[in-house]
């Protein structure tokens, strides 16, 4: 399978009153189609920061970025938008789901965003069925109008895992998606992102624990910025 | 959509929203109510001055008045822009009542009422003859004696409850004596000695409530030509103090004014050369609101200065809308990164709080508007109300020529103030949603994680 990510001397620095600090110094990396790849590194080894990038959510100081064949370093903020709604799902540690929508209009958001105030009036019933389908896959069949503080954190996390798949990501990448639950429901998760693997699934995961990261097909450890391995 | 179901959805889930609305609310709810009966008082205060005098004054800026009105008079007449013409002869004197110590300063006004009905709404003002002004100046209980036409707070009584004036449904037997220094035109005293006052005693035949405060509490109305005799504007040259004009339909006030201003400039050059012609130099042609402008005038400034400190409000509003809204971005910053990570464009993410602002706007106005309507709807028997049971007034009738508050609602004004209120919600709203907007996704994200 060709390489849908490539990542070449991505370098990032932050400035806090007079001190930079370098958290990316030179990273490359590749991500082919189908794979399942964790990047674990000690807190502060600059993972999430990593994560960002390829995401598109930030922008590198220097280095190049290819999604099947997009320069992502050269986007306008604009095209980055329209970018990572189409093509990129994201999983957070805290899952952010919208207390003000039901657990259905969660995760219809991206769909809503992509489409547009008259596009969605257009293709409204075909995403909602997709996503009660999602949610279906999920477990969480019982629960499309209720809120999510009235959800248990793993339920919480898989309809973020839903809303994160709803525009059929290329990509999905998930910061830490089990950092803030028990170890048997973060295993829930786990088996959940395996089996999206298992479908053709796109993942790129960040997690510091490095039992986690054995699960994954491939691990890239990050150290002061630099991939060690 | 997405945009507009979160407004909403915001909107019903903070409670500072009520905070908001309620603001709104306040400052439509004052602003519909105090610029409404202001409006209605000047507006009124304005229709009467202008009834009072007619569209069109010409007026002598001495006592001594000018000569060779009559001719105007008639040139005037013919002109097709004009309804109507009346000339007045005005002084200054004493009122007593014969046999009596009491004595008042007035104003006298000689005139003939018929034509000054036709050039002003004379008639609608008087008490008894309004449908036959013919008769004003005849006494019901003594026809052939000189009547006059008083002042309605010269006498009778205004209750000051109510503001009704206590009359019986016809004149009785009032004498009034009025004593006057006649004046020469060139402005000194037309007689000298015992005989420079002239002196003259009428029979009350009605009275005359324009509303105004100046001429119902001071000013007597004479016959013309009594009044002329009075003022001494008989000899040696026949003089008058004004000449009140009507204008025929569909003329503007300007226009009119700007012809009889060319007629007049006209007549004065064709008088040229004619004994005390020079006292027509002295003659300004007015517009009524040039006329009476040292009392409208003065309402005006008071109208303006209500709507800058209503500026203010609006000023005030705007910051509390601002307060409110950064506090409201403020916590929503995590959700803010989440839409912002989801592809929604910053256009989008200011119009969210840019929505909720003007949620805030309408649901306020709508609020404050309609409390506004029945405030205005119910003020007078509000007003009424406080008064039978605490005996107290907002204004009080014996001093403010007013039957009741004025309650019209101008439908202009409130489009002006709905708009204004809702404006100013979105200008509130603007610097912190354009914030929101331009937040980067991982710092909310990172600040929310915190």
């Amino acid at each position: 399978m060709g390489h849908i990510l490539q990542a070449k001397g991505i370098h990032k620095s932050y400035t806090m009153g007079k001190q930079t600090l370098t958290v990316l110094r030179g990273v490359e990396m590749t991500l082919s189609a189908g794979d399942f790849a964790v990047i674990v590194g000690a807190s502060g080894s600059g993972k999430s920061t990593l994560l960002h990038i390829l995401g598109a959510l930030d922008k590198p100081d220097k280095g190049t970025i290819e999604f099947e064949g997009q320069r992502l370093d050269q986007m306008s903020n604009g095209r980055l938008n329209q970018f990572r709604n189409q093509n990129v799902g994201f999983v957070f540690q805290f899952y952010h789901l919208l207390d003000e929508l039901s657990v259905l209009e969660n995760v219809l958001l991206p769909a809503m965003i992509a489409a547009g105030p008259i596009g969605w009036l257009k293709c409204k019933k075909n995403v909602q069925n997709k996503a009660i389908s999602l949610l279906e896959r999920m477990g969480l069949k019982d629960r499309l109008p209720h809120k999510p503080y009235e959800l248990s954190g793993g339920e919480r996390q898989r309809a973020a895992i839903a809303r994160a798949l709803i525009n059929d990501p290329r990509l999905l990448l998930a910061d830490e998606p089990t950092g803030n639950l028990d170890s048997k429901t973060g295993h829930g998760i786990l088996e959940v992102l395996n089996e999206l693997n298992q479908q053709g699934q796109t993942i790129l995961m960040v997690t510091h624990d490095d039992r986690i990261a054995r699960q994954a097909g491939c691990v890239i450890k990050l150290s002061d910025g630099k991939i060690v391995s | 959509m997405i945009g507009i179901k979160l407004s909403w959805r915001y909107f019903l889930h903070r409670r500072i929203s009520i905070l908001a609305v309620i603001s709104v609310a306040l400052c439509v709810f004052i602003v519909v109510v105090v610029m409404s009966v202001m409006n209605g008082l000047v507006n009124e205060f304005k229709e009467k001055n202008h009834r009072f005098v007619g569209d069109c004054v010409i007026r002598a800026s001495s006592l001594t008045g000018f000569p060779y009105a009559a001719d105007f008079v008639q040139q005037l007449e013919k002109q097709s822009f004009i309804y109507a013409v009346s000339e007045t002869v005005q002084g200054v004197g004493l009122m007593t009542r014969p046999g009596s110590s009491w004595n008042v300063g007035i104003d006298y006004v000689g005139l003939d009422p018929v034509k000054h009905s036709r050039a002003t709404h004379f008639a609608e003002t008087l008490g008894y003859n309004a449908d036959h002004p013919e008769r004003a100046f005849q006494p019901s209980y003594a026809p052939e004696m000189d009547g006059c036409i008083l002042g309605v707070d010269l006498i009778l009584y205004r209750r000051p409850d109510t503001g009704q004036y206590d009359s019986p449904g016809r004149p009785w037997l009032d004498r009034r004596t009025i004593s006057s220094f006649p004046l020469n035109p060139k402005g000194g005293l037309a007689r000298a000695g015992l005989d420079m006052v002239s002196t003259k005693t009428f029979y009350y035949s009605d009275h005359s409530h324009s509303g105004l405060v100046k001429p119902d509490g001071r000013t007597i109305y004479l016959p013309l030509e009594q009044a002329r005799i009075l003022s001494g504007m008989d000899t040696p040259v026949v003089r008058s103090s004004t000449l009140h004009i009507r204008f025929a339909a569909g003329v503007s006030v300007t226009d009119g004014v700007r012809q009889v201003q060319q007629l007049w400039q006209a007549y004065v050059q064709s008088c040229k050369g004619k004994p005390y012609a020079e006292m027509l130099d002295d003659v300004r042609v007015l517009t009524w609101q040039q006329d009476r402008r040292e009392f409208i005038g003065p309402m005006e400034k008071e109208q303006l200065m209500l709507t800058f400190l209503f500026l203010m409000l609006g000023i005030v509003t705007v910051f509390i809308i601002f307060v409110v809204f950064y506090m409201i971005i403020g916590h929503k910053t995590r959700d803010l990164g989440l839409i912002k990570s989801l592809g929604m464009p910053a256009s989008r993410v200011a119009a969210i709080f840019l929505g909720f602002a003007a949620i805030v706007g309408l649901i306020g106005t709508a609020i404050g508007m309609t409390a506004g309507c029945l405030f205005l709807w119910k003020i007078n028997a509000m007003e009424n109300w406080l008064y039978d049971h605490y005996g107290w007034r907002v204004w009080d009738r014996a001093i403010y020529a007013i039957d009741q508050i004025p309650n019209a609602i101008e439908w202009p004004v409130l489009v002006c103030v709905a708009a204004a209120a809702v404006a100013a919600c979105l200008l509130g709203a603007s610097v912190p949603s354009i914030q929101a907007a331009r937040q980067s996704p991982v710092r909310a994200l990172q600040v929310s994680q915190i």
